[in-house]
């Protein structure tokens, strides 16, 4: 766990009002697929909180994509970042996706802004002899991305809510059996109704990990403000930190309220 | 993956090998310090992973997170928004109750060598004296921080810091079962804070510690809600640094007490600012979130300023701003 000084490379529109920040670090430093970037936004103290933005592709040790939303002042402020500035980053932090080389296949589901993390599990997937299959969905087509990221390591399909991509309706209209059947396990991050429902419809199918979202503070474990609900082994319920013990947690382990 | 950065180590002493040596010992409540800077309640949890990005034993103090006898879940939530050059936080106080904090937390801080002060909140006077007891009998203690003055737990804690007389009774209730130094942490949420400071003097204290957070809230307005599930939360970080100051101002020049200064504190400046005000030591909250290593840069700071305008010892600023000099 560190900081690290990192220079943009490269940033780039990929939808409607998200970009795609090309990152390269001083030095190498050690990452899973699943963690974050916590980044610091803004001039002076006018922001005091970090931002965190999940890891969405790999390049090496030391180049890292992040994709994100433009939704407020700090994504606003990131956006405008240009090739060449230097960024104050601390990571990656947090506890990614765990990989389990038994798997013959696994199912990916994401939601939105909620699809990039995806991205680079799949490859570590493929990368160890997992086949992957893909479901993400979006609002409508201007907001659809990373699709051929996906599809460069197995079978994506495309839903949009209101069928102006792929076809129309939820994530979870689309995990039809063909899909679902023969999936050793599931990896899912996006908005919490959509993960509500996967914890329904596949908790009971097939082992599964979800990637939580809170609104956080330190980002480093020290001020419990980005707390979710979790089971605990005596059978009762305690809060968790998303940065530190999450964002990815097994699904039978969230509560969600 | 290294644990530390790099640039925080020695780099006063690299730059300046030749300079003057600065002394920045300090003295709170008979307590000594080998720098007046540690980090405020809640905003280091119990020290576990702030260890990974510093080595702790270059601080002056550590105070850990608000601690109650039972063990507390803490709040549903949003927990945590941004404001203007400032955050709000209604965290509930989430803690593993005192007697597991006796056992794991407090032994694993023994190798810093650096005194330990135990935040302490509760919601009834006999919960403060509870968990008081139980602390005196830790050796990992070195004083106690009374949280008189939590915004974020129903009926605990913040009606003891506005109410002069109940302030003074869980003050001497404490010191009662305390072998060790009490500082009493006062709540900026009052009209008349040096009445507050007077009357837990009055009672015992042997320190103070201030400000905690000011009451406040944000609206989402498209949801028409508030964005803190609790609605009220509590502002800290730059932005309540005016009213920090003001209050240590104001107190310290009225009681005879010590006092722990902090709001907003980011730099070494700021640091400066509040010695000058009164304060004997300052600790450091939200700053550790915008960037960890905040508390070392802060001692690097002030000494690096010390150096600048000639200043042998941080002692020698205490006060200094007080009308009477
Ligand atoms: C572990 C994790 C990974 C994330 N990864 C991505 C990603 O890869 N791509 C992406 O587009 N978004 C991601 N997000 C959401 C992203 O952090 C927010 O969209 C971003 O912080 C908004 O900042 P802002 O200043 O533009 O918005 P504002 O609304 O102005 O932000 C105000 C405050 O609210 C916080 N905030 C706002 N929305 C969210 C949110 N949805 N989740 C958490 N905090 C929020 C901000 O961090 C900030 O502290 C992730 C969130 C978490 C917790
Ligand atoms: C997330 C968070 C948690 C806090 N928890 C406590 C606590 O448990 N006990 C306490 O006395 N003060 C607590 N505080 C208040 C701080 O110790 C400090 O008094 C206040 O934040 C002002 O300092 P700052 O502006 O440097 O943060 C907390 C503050 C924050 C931001
Ligand atoms: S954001 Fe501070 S503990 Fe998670």
């Amino acid at each position: 766990m560190r900081r690290v000084r990192v220079r943009v490379v490269d940033q780039h529109s990929v939808a409607r009002n998200v970009c795609r920040l090309w990152i390269e670090a001083e030095s190498p430093v050690s990452w899973t697929p699943g963690q974050f970037f916590h980044i610091r936004v803004g001039e002076g103290t006018e922001h005091v909180l970090r931002r965190p933005i999940s890891l969405c592709e790999a390049a090496d040790d030391r180049r890292f994509a992040l994709v994100y939303r433009v939704i407020g002042a700090g994504t606003r402020w990131l956006a405008d970042r240009r090739p060449g500035e230097p960024l104050d980053v601390l990571g990656p932090l947090g506890k990614g996706f765990p990989l389990h080389s038994g798997d013959r296949r696994a199912l990916l589901v994401g939601g939105g802004v909620g699809v990039p993390p995806l991205v680079q599990l799949a490859r570590e997937l493929r990368r160890q002899g997992t086949a992957v299959i893909s479901v993400v969905g979006f609002r409508e087509a201007a907001d659809v991305m990373l699709v051929e990221e996906l599809a460069a390591r197995g079978q994506v399909r495309v839903v949009t809510e209101d069928g102006s991509a792929g076809t129309r309706g939820r994530v979870t209209d689309a995990l039809t059996n063909d899909v679902v059947d023969g999936a050793d396990r599931f990896y899912a991050c996006g908005p919490t109704p959509m993960l509500r429902a996967l914890q329904e419809r596949l908790g009971r199918r097939m082992p599964g990990y979800v990637s939580l979202e809170e609104r956080m503070g330190c980002g480093i474990g020290v001020c419990m403000g980005c707390a979710h609900l979790c089971r605990t082994p005596d059978g009762g319920t305690a809060y968790r930190r998303v940065c530190t013990d999450g964002p990815v947690f097994p699904v039978e382990e969230v509560v969600f309220s | 993956m290294k644990d530390a950065d790099p640039r925080s180590k020695g780099k006063g002493q690299e730059l300046h090998h030749d300079a003057p040596v600065v002394d920045l010992s300090a003295e709170v409540a008979g307590i000594r310090l080998k720098n007046p800077v540690m980090p405020a309640s809640g905003c280091f949890s119990y020290g576990r992973e702030m260890a990974r990005w510093y080595d702790l034993s270059r601080l002056g103090a550590i105070v850990v997170k608000g601690t109650t006898l039972e063990a507390m879940p803490g709040n549903p939530p949003p927990r945590v928004a941004e404001t203007p050059a400032g955050m709000l936080n209604a965290i509930g106080l989430q803690n593993p109750g005192v007697d597991r904090v006796i056992a794991e937390e407090l032994p694993a801080l023994r190798p810093y060598g650096v005194p330990v002060i135990v935040n302490v909140a509760g919601s009834t006077v006999e919960e403060y004296v509870e968990v008081a007891r139980r602390l005196a009998a830790s050796p990992d203690v070195a004083a106690l921080e009374l949280n008189i003055s939590c915004p974020n737990v129903r009926c605990g804690g913040m009606h003891f810091g506005t109410d002069p007389a109940m302030a003074a009774e869980v003050t001497s209730a404490v010191k009662a079962v305390s072998r060790h130094p009490v500082f009493v942490k006062l709540s900026p949420n009052v009209t008349d804070v040096v009445a507050l400071a007077r009357a837990v003097e009055r009672a015992g204290a042997d320190g103070l510690s201030m400000i905690n957070t000011l009451v406040g809230m944000r609206i989402d307005p498209e949801r028409r809600r508030p964005v803190l599930a609790n609605g009220f939360g509590g502002l800290s970080g730059p932005a309540v640094k005016p009213v920090a100051l003001r209050m240590v101002y104001e107190v310290s020049q009225a009681v005879r007490l010590p006092v722990i200064g902090m709001g907003g504190i980011a730099g070494g400046e700021d640091a400066v600012e509040f010695l000058m005000a009164g304060a004997s030591a300052v600790a450091v909250g939200t700053a550790n979130f915008m960037n960890p290593t905040a508390c070392v840069d802060i001692i690097e700071e002030l000494t690096d300023w010390c150096r600048r305008h000639g200043v042998r010892a941080v002692r020698e600023l205490i006060g200094a701003a007080w009308r009477a000099k």
